[in-house]
């Protein structure tokens, strides 16, 4: 698993691999909200939290499709689901790589890039914070996407559709958090609620869509 | 004699939908016809909302069945899953569209009668945007059902959406809950008192009541048929799709 | 014989109009698509047990 894992870190840090792609788009949608609101520091301010919640969650979005679409048209997917680790496995495996090369840079990168939305100063932890307990929960509700779409030729857009709904709980309670900490409010509630979310995803999403992906490679 | 599992039985399926639905499509078409002629013309208006309240015919049983329908397609899918029977899996496919119809009707009546109601035609109300976020499952089921080839991997795969995307409407409903609840407190005092099914009952006199509770058989009876003359339809396309595929081979 | 629907005609009547236009549009698609697709079995079914 760690081999696997180690695999798909190289895979998608080398050239074409999509690494950057995710961060370059959360860097350019958080650049033209400020074009389409106005510069007004004072209306950028409240939104802030909630727009780099929505520039996080899309940027995953888009690197969701070629999580599991490569190894399938190369074959590799077979040859894992023939082998000694059980897919459920390979399915949290695979999420965790996706959330290892997109999730956490994203939390990282969340951080500077709320300063070009002048996000209010206590609101920056939390907002790290926030990203760091939910988008692991958007990997992997991402994969059972993805391998829900993996056997399309054209899976991404029809992905997207699938995935968006399944995002809401995730999204409500991640931004709620960012929020109420940019306001200095209490930020107990949402951040539990965000974590037992990400926990639960964890636990059962690996066997959904590791059941999705057998029915795929049938 | 007498199981429902002989229903699983394509051709027997068919023949009894031919039986049936004559007669139940006849009890939806009297049912809507009494109860939606009954509502609008021979009930008055209500006291604070005035003729307003006639839209409640159209949009309460609207979205009973938009949710039911979602519960349908999950019990069907469950039994696709479990038991492998054709029909079943058909009907959560024919059951889909219908439901969607039924969200669509639910949110616009919705919106209208908010417009002069709440003076807005659409306001960020937990029990709103459930309904806008079950909408958009009902979109992704039916463009997964589209999109796959093979019926056999697109009856499998959307069962699972099913499944998947029952826990997560459900999740997104307390989500959304606590969500509104942070933003705005009060503005849903209006409309729980008019639209709640529960409110409906005590609050609103048993001249709307009766009215309503015949709207709401038809509705049924009209979902009913429709799922039934659908699904059928999935089982003939289904047959016709096998025959063309052993003309090709031959 | 027209009810006295005050100054919400207009929202009464649309919601009405809208919600009935949508239904008819979903129960003739319904039936369109059921009479197609039984014709076409048929014709398939003819084919099989003559060609």
């Amino acid at each position: 698993m760690i081999a696997l894992l180690l695999r798909d870190l190289k895979l998608a840090v080398r050239a074409g691999g999509g690494f950057g792609l995710a961060l370059a788009f959360f860097l350019i949608v958080v650049v033209l909200v400020p074009f389409a609101v106005g510069p007004n520091t004072s209306r950028l301010a409240p939104i802030a939290a909630g727009v780099l919640w929505i520039g996080a969650l899309l940027a995953c979005l888009l690197s969701l499709d070629r999580m599991l679409a490569l190894d399938h048209e190369d074959g590799t997917l077979d040859l894992l689901a023939t082998a000694p680790i059980p897919l459920e496995g390979v399915v949290l495996v695979k999420a965790c790589a996706h959330w290892l090369t997109t999730g956490l840079p994203l939390t990282l990168v969340a951080a500077p890039l709320g300063v070009l939305l002048n996000l209010p100063q206590p609101g920056y932890g939390w907002l790290v914070l926030s990203l760091a307990c939910g988008t692991p929960a958007l990997s992997m509700i991402g994969a059972f996407g993805a391998a829900l779409t993996v056997g399309l030729k054209r899976g991404g857009l029809l992905l997207s559709l699938l995935v968006l709904p399944l995002y809401v709980p995730t999204l409500i309670f991640g931004a709620e958090v960012a929020r109420r900490g940019a306001e200095g409010l209490e930020t107990q509630v949402p951040l539990l609620l965000s974590c037992a979310i990400t926990l639960g995803v964890l636990a059962a999403m690996p066997f959904a869509a590791a059941a999705a992906l057998r029915i795929n490679l049938r | 004699m007498g199981s429902i599992w002989e229903y699983a039985n394509p051709v027997k399926f068919s023949r009894t939908v031919s039986a049936v639905l004559p007669y139940v499509a006849a009890a939806a078409l009297g049912c809507l016809a009494v109860g939606l002629v009954w509502g609008f013309f021979f009930t008055p208006d209500d006291y604070r909302q005035g003729a307003t309240v006639k839209i409640i015919y159209l949009h309460v049983p609207a979205a009973m069945i938009a949710i039911n329908a979602w519960l349908m397609m999950l019990a069907a899918s469950l039994i696709w899953l479990i038991r492998r029977h054709h029909v079943s899996a058909l009907a959560a496919r024919a059951a889909a569209p219908v439901g969607l119809v039924m969200t669509l009707i639910a949110l616009a009546t919705g919106a209208i009668w908010g417009q002069p109601m709440w003076g807005t035609w659409w306001a960020w109300d937990p029990r709103l945007t459930s309904f806008l976020i079950l909408t958009l499952f009902y979109l992704g089921y039916i463009a997964l059902w589209e999109a796959l080839e093979d019926p056999d991997t697109a009856a499998d795969l959307t069962s699972v959406l099913c499944l998947v995307g029952s826990v997560f409407a459900i999740l997104s409903r307390y989500a959304v809950n606590f969500w509104n609840q942070g933003l705005h407190q009060g503005a849903s005092v209006m409309r729980v008192e008019a639209v709640t099914g529960a409110d409906t009952e005590e609050k609103v006199s048993n001249v709307f009541f009766a009215p309503l509770m015949v709207c709401m058989a038809g509705f049924v009876f009209l979902f009913l048929a429709l799922v039934l003359l659908r699904t059928r339809t999935e089982i003939h396309r289904r047959r016709l799709k096998a025959i063309e595929a052993r003309e090709r081979m031959a | 014989m027209m009810p006295e629907l005050g100054k919400y005609a207009g929202t009464v009547l649309s919601a009405y109009a809208v919600s009935l236009a949508l239904l008819v549009v979903l129960v003739l698609a319904s039936i369109v698509a059921a009479r197609r697709t039984a014709r076409q079995l048929e014709d398939a079914e003819e084919r099989r047990k003559h060609g």
